[in-house]
């Protein structure tokens, strides 16, 4: 989605800042994806710290795109986590229970943090697959 | 009351999956305007960390601080309560009155004595005041501050009235109002000045204090850097504006409907360190700049003295629009020149001001 309407500019044209906060960003993510295609070390963006003047976020967003992979998480309210457009460029947004923002990221990574089985999640699997399989042999499944 | 439960306990018992307890800590990074490369760090603390004791007091204030907070988005103020802190003492906010609030107070600090925070907002009469002028249950405000303080690890003055003394200590101060830190001078104090402070601030502040146990690195004025490190001018978008010498001259000329730099209606964002520019209010939606107004400056001292909020102190009052449009790249220079003029204007008004009276009031209206 994007917004070229909201940013500040007269007719002409001519008062329009060579500056933009979506194309600051956008040169961070070069360098955090040159830094994973090199030397697979993920990186993530926090968006909120960005002094975005209205319709930079909505402009950031679109020039990344949508990617063919898009992912909900469902823990302290959703997380929505889609890979850009550029791969390795991912976007995680949090909100709580409610649908009110909670952080806006870039993750510059393989995969998203968030996404992965939690190593103490792991720990605990083979004991709760176990479990289960006791409670299908007993026909309790 | 304190909790012996760590919070990464606390959270399991409540169903918290370790990827909840992950965008906790990411929400909390981010609250905090730390990296997120400092995710796992925070994690590491948060899972140890123990639920401290607060006591809020509220002196001469509007409540504002409060209802900024309680609209807090990020963590709702149920969040704050009951997961951050135990917010054991808020005369505004808790059920109890009189007498079982104050011996809420009073079991507070036994139970924590030398662990709990002490969160105060609003200025209060000083030594020299007449203490009848604020009063909570018979108690003067510093009597009750001094002896609330006694047993705390740390104190924050929320908002700019218990930072700088705000609105009650503006010209003439007829209740003779100080700020709590020109009292307290045995107890860490973190100034957390705004009117009101940026929701996410507080919370911030609150957190950072939760994860690291230390109070965070502080300015000049006792305010953390993280959040007042730079000024509203540095990190506003409008800056490019003023860096070619483009300003809104009026509210509604050409200038600023095209959002050109409001320096010239009277905005403090050169002279006003806080984190609107980047933070934004009402869950990150927009901020007073964005919204067309000038920067009021309310995050710095004595505010409330510095003039009309929408006069340019730093503009000549025969500035010609048209000259700046002309002047284009020269922009800079001119503004950086008003800059000094400012100060000096300012030096000049500090020196020769002298309070408004009844009739000049009368005369206005």
């Amino acid at each position: 989605m994007i917004d070229s309407e909201s940013k500040p500019s007269v007719a002409d044209g001519r008062t329009v800042p060579d500056w933009d906060g979506g194309w600051a960003v956008m040169r961070q993510i070069r360098e955090a994806l040159r830094c994973l295609v090199e030397r697979r070390e993920p990186r993530q963006i926090d968006l909120r710290g960005q002094p975005f003047a209205p319709g930079d976020l909505e402009r950031l967003l679109g020039w990344l795109g949508r990617g063919e992979v898009a992912a909900t998480v469902t823990a302290l309210g959703p997380t929505r986590v889609w890979e850009s457009a550029i791969p390795g460029v991912w976007v995680v947004e949090h909100r709580d229970g409610e649908e009110r923002p909670l952080a806006l990221q870039i993750e510059v990574a393989e995969v998203p943090a968030i996404l992965r089985s939690q190593p103490e999640d792991l720990e605990r699997a083979l004991a709760l697959l176990d479990e289960r399989l006791g409670a299908s042999s007993a026909g309790q499944l | 009351m304190a909790e012996a439960k760590t919070l990464g306990e606390h959270l399991r018992e409540q169903g918290v999956s370790r990827r909840g307890f992950l965008k906790f800590c990411t929400a909390t990074a981010s609250l905090m305007a730390l990296p997120p490369t400092m995710v796992p760090a925070i994690a590491a603390a948060l899972e140890q960390a123990r639920r401290p004791s607060v006591i809020w007091l509220s002196f001469q204030e509007c409540t504002g601080c409060t209802e900024a907070l309680t609209r807090s988005y990020s963590p709702t103020i149920e969040d704050l309560i009951f997961d951050f802190i135990s917010l054991d003492y808020h005369h505004t906010l808790q059920a109890a009155s009189g007498d079982a609030a104050e011996h809420a107070r009073e079991e507070a600090m036994r139970a924590n004595w030398g662990q709990y925070l002490v969160i105060v907002d609003g200025s209060l009469p000083g030594p020299d005041a007449n203490p009848g002028y604020s009063t909570i249950a018979g108690i003067s405000n510093w009597t009750m501050l001094e002896e609330t303080v006694e047993g705390a690890a740390a104190v924050i003055a929320i908002g700019s009235c218990a930072a700088f003394g705000g609105l009650p200590h503006a010209r003439p101060n007829p209740t003779g109002a100080v700020a709590v830190m020109d009292l307290v001078h045995d107890k860490p104090v973190i100034n957390v000045p705004g009117c009101p402070p940026l929701p996410m601030v507080m919370t911030g502040v609150l957190a950072q204090y939760l994860t690291f146990g230390q109070i965070p690195e502080l300015d000049a004025y006792l305010r953390p850097r993280a959040f007042f490190g730079q000024s509203i001018h540095d990190r506003c978008y409008r800056r490019p504006f003023y860096d070619k010498g483009l300003f809104a001259a009026t509210f509604d000329d050409e200038g600023a409907r095209a959002g050109w730099c409001l320096y010239r209606l009277g905005c403090k964002g050169p002279s006003t360190y806080n984190a609107c520019a980047t933070m934004r209010w009402n869950g990150g939606t927009s901020w007073p700049v964005e919204a067309g107004a000038p920067c009021l400056g309310c995050s710095e001292s004595r505010f409330w003295d510095a003039g009309d909020f929408y006069k340019a102190l730093s503009v000549p009052t025969d500035f010609d629009a048209g000259a700046v449009l002309a002047a284009g790249a020269a922009g800079a220079v001119i503004g950086g020149a008003a800059v000094a003029l400012s100060k000096r204007r300012a030096r000049n008004e500090a020196t020769h001001r002298a309070p408004v009276t009844v009739d000049e009031l009368e005369q206005k209206q």
